[in-house]
């Protein structure tokens, strides 16, 4: 059974190896131009696991920031995990060391594939959730190790490869449609994305774009809790 | 010049800032799991965070411009591939194989 589940979780997060890979070795080709030691790329990748931010971390490096600084950046750049634990905070049930993992690797593509996917049947759903989580840090580590070690000898002839993580979204939210069977959601979320991007900011896209939508979707579920017809109709 | 102690103490900072985000909610809203409006959030909030993220990825990008008109065709792609097949390797791996060929034929630069 074990075999074959790894080869599910594998299956289902192969997306994210083409898309951390490559991303992970563009932070090592960066991060190597730093003059560290190889192994440092790597243990950000084991302790920090976080794409924006560790390339944030080599502009950051450079410039020899203060580590206040630093925190409060990080801190900012990474908010938008916030939301993610309020979405999964119901569905997670791990305990004690397993839990802990679960909610240390919830990157973007983690968070999309644990609300997106399931166990296959007869499968634990923490054991599942794990090995997700774990095979994504996986990929995300090779790649941060490669580019930090092969440093500036590799270039990339892979131009377009990136859009595998777009992709990946773009595939879960079809399956997320078929789920749900609501388009308000979507809907609204396209709008107020392309809104924001267009109209607002495009650095704080995601994280305004989050924002108003928790907003909108408060609004709709208090509306609908104060609307006197749902009374009267009970 | 590079530190090694600097860049510990900076590895540091940034896992503990980071791991902040992701466990804070946990932690927060612990005793509330069950409440309704935390269930109505976990059920909305994943698909308008999924099309979010989607078009996050081409924050970078001049949406509105032709130059954008290959990230669209693949996309597109993925959609068509996915409602057909439903395969989910396959619509990725085929939109971005077709992004690429776009891209790398300069076809919209």
């Amino acid at each position: 059974m074990s075999v074959s589940l790894n080869h599910t979780v594998f299956k289902a997060t192969l997306p994210v190896l083409f898309g951390y890979v490559p991303l992970g070795m563009a932070f090592g080709v960066l991060f190597s131009d730093l003059g560290y030691h190889w192994l440092f790329a790597t243990a950000m990748g084991v302790f920090i696991f976080a794409g924006a931010a560790q390339f944030l971390a080599v502009g950051l490096l450079a410039n020899q920031a203060g580590l206040l600084e630093i925190f409060i950046t990080t801190f900012l750049l990474n908010s938008r995990h916030l939301f993610y634990g309020i979405s999964l905070i119901s569905r997670m049930k791990a305990k004690g060391w397993r839990r802990f993992y679960l909610i240390f690797g919830l990157t973007d593509e983690t968070f999309s594939l644990l609300t997106s996917t399931h166990a296959p049947e007869g499968v634990d759903e923490t054991e599942y959730q794990l090995r997700v989580t774990l095979f994504n840090q996986g990929y995300w580590v090779l790649g941060c190790t490669l580019g930090a070690w092969l440093g500036g000898q590799i270039s990339f002839s892979t131009a377009g490869i990136e859009f595998v993580l777009p992709a990946l979204f773009m595939v879960l939210a079809i399956e997320q449609y078929r789920h749900l069977r609501h388009a308000a959601p979507f809907v609204m979320a396209i709008v107020i994305g392309l809104a924001v991007l267009l109209l607002i900011s495009r650095d704080q896209m995601l994280l305004i774009s989050i924002l108003i939508s928790i907003s909108v979707l408060l609004l709709y579920k208090g509306g609908e809790r104060w609307n006197p017809y749902r009374t009267l109709s009970q | 010049m590079e530190s090694v102690p600097y860049l510990i103490a900076v590895i540091a900072v940034m896992t503990g800032a980071t791991f902040l985000t992701r466990v804070l909610p946990f932690v927060l809203l612990y005793k509330v799991a069950d409440h309704p409006l935390l269930t109505f959030l976990g059920r909305f909030l994943p698909p308008a965070l999924m099309v979010l993220l989607v078009i996050c990825s081409f924050k970078n990008e001049e949406i509105l411009s032709v130059g954008f008109v290959p990230e669209l065709l693949g996309l597109v792609a993925v959609l068509v591939l996915h409602l057909l097949m439903r395969n989910a390797l396959l619509s990725i791996l085929g939109g971005t194989g077709c992004y690429m060929l776009i891209v790398q034929s300069g076809v919209f630069a």
